[in-house]
């Protein structure tokens, strides 16, 4: 093919949403089968390995957040629906969530506490300070939420979210092993430990494991949310 | 399917609407979740009719973060000279959480008499 024709080619596939559209569900295939071939294992996340695939083309190509998110946009829009979706696991676990209202508010203002508390001393220990160490505050809950907090108490709302998604892959990739350790067979407080402390990616791979572990995970998402609005000025009030 | 994609969209919409009217902190979406939840309690044939287009959407929900997981790659210079501190911080803090929240749901379904059934 000539050289002018590929860049013509080139040039109209990086205005199109097409292409980028293309390449995210191709990386996330990519590391689905990787996972699967894996026998399952959760440090084989399959976001990961999309994430690093895609940010490998983004720079071997030259291309912008800006453009690529052009295309990725609409699998990123999905996020909404598919957390309104959570209703549906919610309501057929809805007995087992109405015996365990003690079991729910305790272990969301322990895992909630926990996670704002160790994120801030460990990294204070570190030596880090100022806007860095308020932007970790949050990371637990779910990125709009996480966002809002770490604006409100003075943080960085783009570093933010960046901690937050860091937060959920990490969680994703040590839930399982982790539980296991600790031999937790209980899939109601494996799952929604890990939706308090990993949010939305933390509760897909609690999905990927057990429906009933997938419930537990939204619903600790969806309160820690609250919760972490709540406590996060407080515990920031403590290092400063 | 599309009736059911329709409400699923509308429930967001109304969540948007009242998070924004409100000036809620809570994201839109998780209001939509919670309305959805009071409907299907009202209403248990919805749940039930709606239920392949949720697993569909939940099916893969890993797939919807990675636009998102893209974005921090660009950022990562953004943790700066803290990087490492950071990352330390963000596992020990995670781990801490998830074993703490887990053994305290355990032990507390335990005690109340509800354990795993």
């Amino acid at each position: 093919m000539p050289m002018t024709e590929f860049q013509e080619i080139w040039s109209y596939l990086t205005r199109d949403p097409l292409l980028w559209l293309t390449a995210t569900l191709v990386a996330y295939a990519i590391g689905d089968s990787l996972f699967r071939a894996s026998g399952r294992k959760p440090y084989v996340n399959p976001v990961l390995i999309a994430v690093t695939v895609l940010a490998g083309a983004l720079a071997v190509t030259g291309t912008s957040y800006t453009d690529y998110f052009e295309g990725a946009k609409f699998v990123h829009f999905m996020l909404g629906p598919a957390t309104v979706a959570l209703a549906v696991p919610l309501f057929v676990n809805l007995s087992k969530v109405r015996k365990s209202a003690v079991p729910i508010i305790g272990a969301l203002f322990a895992g909630s506490l926990t996670a704002i508390v160790t994120a801030l001393g460990i990294a204070y220990a570190l030596g880090v300070r100022g806007q860095v160490l308020i932007s970790l505050a949050p990371k637990s809950a779910t990125a709009p939420v996480a966002m809002g907090v770490s604006e409100s108490l003075g943080g960085s709302p783009t570093l933010t979210a960046v901690l937050v998604i860091l937060t959920g892959i990490i969680g994703a990739v040590v839930a399982t092993p982790l539980l296991n350790l600790l031999r937790i067979k209980d899939w109601r407080a494996r799952g929604f430990a890990t939706g308090v402390a990993s949010h939305g990616i933390g509760t897909a791979r609690a999905l990927q494991v057990n429906e009933t572990a997938g419930a537990f995970a939204g619903l600790g998402m969806g309160l820690n949310a609250i919760l972490t609005a709540i406590l996060a000025p407080f515990v920031v009030r403590l290092f400063f | 399917m599309i009736g059911h994609l329709s409400l699923i969209l509308g429930f967001q919409l109304l969540g948007e609407v009242i998070a924004r009217s409100l000036g809620l902190l809570m994201p839109g979406p998780v209001i939509g979740m919670v309305l959805m939840l009071l409907l299907f309690i009202a209403k248990p044939w919805i749940a039930t009719a709606i239920r392949p287009t949720a697993q569909g959407l939940l099916g893969h929900l890993s797939l919807l973060f990675v636009p998102a997981g893209v974005g921090v790659v660009g950022h990562a210079a953004a943790l700066g000279s803290d990087g490492l501190a950071i990352l330390l911080a963000l596992i020990g803090s995670t781990v801490a959480a998830i074993a703490v929240g887990a053994v305290t749901f355990s032990a507390l379904a335990r005690i109340t008499g509800h354990a795993d059934d």
